[in-house]
């Protein structure tokens, strides 16, 4: 039977045409990308935290938000969570009785909840437009409301759950920490680390928070140390204080490649609501999928040529009227 | 070819008011009322989408499971063009136009689910397109299929309107149009399954998989037929014409052939991974996740059989467990099996339901109208 026949040329023709192209195809492989070497972070130190709430006081004006209200009297800002108006927050872990700071059972701790800037960021890799950009030299992740559609993939892919859409106006943008990126050209930093009382959130190159934060774990708890305020490398500030009890554990220096931003805690990580991440960042795979797939567009490219070359011999030219013969 | 026999296609005809079209009318219009609504005071007015989930049925449904029930047109251009099967031709035009209006109108309910969507333009701007992102190939397929469906729809609106020079134009470029059509459904198909993978361990691992690509596309094809068996099967009960038996049966052996293949990669993607543990721990995920599994299985074990394929009742029923299967296989992965941590939770208002329906019932009023005043159904001596 031809139309057997014909059946059979046309499975094995486009068969053949996919196999071929991926066969063909470069690995395409993409690493996960480590932060650039002068990238700028974060160090926050639960040991260190009060939860006096100044840098969240901090952020909102530096970013020039509005307050959120979630008692009934609408007297202070009082944000649950962060969202499209509020960039950063500190949380608290509660157990049991409370009585100890930074202990897991019957303790309490603090917890500093915003972008981590990513050094391989799903934000970034997401956004179709790209108005989520990770900064070549920095490595701050910022934000473009100019080109932002609104889709919300970036909300949907940050493990971190940190970009945030702004659901009560027509014009709504995605809220995040951009590290105080726009307030460095009249000297300033992050305004969370510039007014933090206790260093707890300290500002500065990553790679120099991350020798600090190694220094901090490899000391014995209960002896006394030196511990910087504001800025590493800024005008000293420093001042000396119990070392905390620390886990041996830097969290971003490993997750999805590493983060810019680090923190350090006597709670385990995933207590206080920082997620368990593999080394590998979701958005090398994803972009591995993509780009084997798609490499130059050789293989859309090969497999529109076999169909097209398939329908050629079986899409007559004058096949839409051919029917009309038949009425 | 065998085309030569098959009766041409002609407005089936008839009256355009009647309860059907009436019903369709008063969604619409609600529908406009709600989006009305939406842009002038955000998406928060009318939604239930949160942070938590900044994806809800305007997308998940409309978008990602419609435009897979719109595959119908794709899975049977590539039976019939590509397999050559002629004997399917007259189901090509029915199918085109469903999946011409599932497109089209997914494709502009995604602007209201913008919450930014005077800026869509970037999406299309060299300057502002990030080739790395999912979401930017998914669009740009969408975008261009949508106009080579109109393109290869345009013979039967050419055909009625008696521009014959017109339509053989067209005629001669129709192969490559065809080919077009089929590599691009392919393509954001697939996409619209690797969307998922940036999400990493927020998507609950029965659904989180590198091989996302090739379970979306292969359901799409699946759901595809589905479609078209149960477009045929309400078409013939609503116009009162015969079933086409003589194509639905063997065609539903070509779906259960890609339905076998779908469900080798899934079973042993999960094995390979080891996450089919998580489908025994008592979880809402794991009871989905079953149900998911059985729209899949139950059709092979329904219509496996060539006498059954030969009852219209069965195939009917087939259809929609494999577009049940596939629309749960979606849903699952994008907001049931989606977790992003405590405290957030979403459920569709009835205003996004009421919008979703108004997208239905453009479609369902949209092929009533075609249908009865374009040549797209094959000719019968019917009555009405």
């Amino acid at each position: 039977m031809s139309t057997r026949r014909d059946f059979l040329k046309g499975a094995l023709a486009s068969g053949a045409a996919v196999t071929a192209c991926v066969a063909a195809v470069p690995a395409a492989a993409r690493e996960t990308r480590p932060r650039p070497p002068e990238a700028l972070g974060l160090l926050y130190d639960a040991t260190l935290c009060v939860g006096c709430k100044a840098c969240v006081a901090a952020c909102k004006e530096a970013n020039n938000n509005p307050p959120e209200f979630s008692t009934v009297d609408h007297l202070w800002d009082t944000p649950l969570d962060t969202s499209g108006y509020t960039f950063n927050i500190i949380k608290m872990y509660r157990n049991g009785t409370m009585e100890v700071k930074d202990q897991e059972k019957n303790g309490y701790a603090f917890m500093k909840t915003s972008c981590m800037h990513c050094g391989d960021p799903s934000c970034v890799s997401a956004c179709p437009v790209s108005a989520m950009t990770k900064d070549p030299v920095t490595g701050v992740v910022g934000y473009n409301p100019d080109k932002c559609i609104g889709c919300r993939y970036c909300v949907a892919a940050c493990p971190f759950g940190i970009p945030k859409y702004q659901y009560d106006s027509p014009t709504g943008r995605i809220g995040k920490c951009e590290l105080c990126r726009h307030r460095t050209k009249d000297g300033h930093y992050s305004a969370c680390a510039e007014v933090c009382p206790t260093g707890a959130t300290l500002y500065g190159k990553t790679s120099d928070l991350l020798a600090e934060a190694k220094r901090r774990i490899a000391l014995k708890p209960g002896t006394r140390t030196t511990y910087p305020r504001g800025k590493v490398g800024g005008p000293d500030q420093s001042y000396e204080a119990p070392v905390g009890n620390y886990l041996q554990h830097v969290y971003g220096e490993k997750e999805y490649g590493g983060t810019q931003v680090l923190k350090l805690s006597g709670v385990n990580f995933a207590k206080v609501g920082m997620p368990d991440l593999p080394p590998d960042a979701a958005a090398a795979l994803s972009e591995t999928i993509q780009h084997t797939l798609y490499a130059n567009l050789i293989m859309p490219f090969a497999v529109l040529g076999a169909m097209t070359w398939v329908a050629k011999r079986n899409v007559k030219p004058d096949d839409e009227s051919s029917d009309k013969e038949g009425s | 070819m065998v085309n030569n026999q098959h009766a041409a296609p002609a407005p089936v005809g008839g009256s355009l008011v009647n309860a059907a079209t009436l019903t369709c009318g008063v969604l619409i219009a609600l529908m406009v009322a709600i989006l009305a609504v939406r842009f002038l005071f955000g998406l928060g007015a009318v939604t239930a989408l949160n942070d938590g989930y900044p994806w809800g049925i305007w997308i998940v449904v409309d978008v990602v499971i419609g435009t897979a029930f719109a595959c119908g047109g794709f899975s049977v251009a590539m039976l019939v063009y590509i397999f050559n099967r002629g004997e399917y031709h007259p189901l090509v035009r029915p199918a085109l136009l469903a999946s011409l209006f599932g497109y089209t109108l997914a494709g502009a309910g995604v602007i209201f689910d913008l919450g930014r969507w005077w800026n869509v333009w970037n999406m299309y701007w060299p300057g502002s397109i990030n080739p790395n992102s999912v979401m930017f190939e998914v669009a740009m397929c969408i975008s261009l299929y949508i106009v080579v469906m109109w393109i290869e729809f345009s013979p039967v609106v050419l055909e009625q309107l008696g521009k014959d020079d017109a339509r053989r134009k067209v005629g001669k470029a129709m192969f490559f149009i065809i080919a077009l059509g089929t590599v691009l459904p392919m393509m954001h198909q697939s996409s619209l399954g690797t969307l998922l993978v940036v999400m990493g361990y927020q998507i609950h691992p029965l659904w989180q998989t590198p091989l996302q690509p090739a379970l979306y596309l292969l359901t799409a094809i699946t759901m595809g037929y589905a479609v078209v068996l149960f477009e045929s099967c309400v078409a013939s009960s609503a116009y009162r014409r015969k079933i086409e038996m003589h194509m639905l049966t063997p065609m539903a052996k070509v779906m259960l052939g890609f339905l076998a293949v779908y469900l080798l990669i899934r079973i042993g993607d999960l094995l390979v991974r080891g996450a089919l543990s998580q489908a025994f721990v008592p979880s809402v995920e794991a009871l989905t996740f079953w149900l998911e599994m059985a729209c899949f299985i139950a059709p092979l074990i329904l219509i496996g059989a060539e006498s059954n394929r030969r009852n219209p009742a069965k195939l009917f029923l087939a259809g929609i467990l494999l577009m049940l299967g596939g629309a749960l296989l979606r849903l699952n992965g994008f907001l049931i099996g989606y977790e992003t941590g405590d405290g957030f939770s979403y459920f569709p208002t009835l205003a996004e339901v009421l919008v979703t329906a108004g997208m239905f019932a453009i479609e369902v009023l949209g092929y009533i109208i075609i249908t009865r005043r374009f040549p797209v159904l094959p000719r019968e001596e019917a009555t009405h």
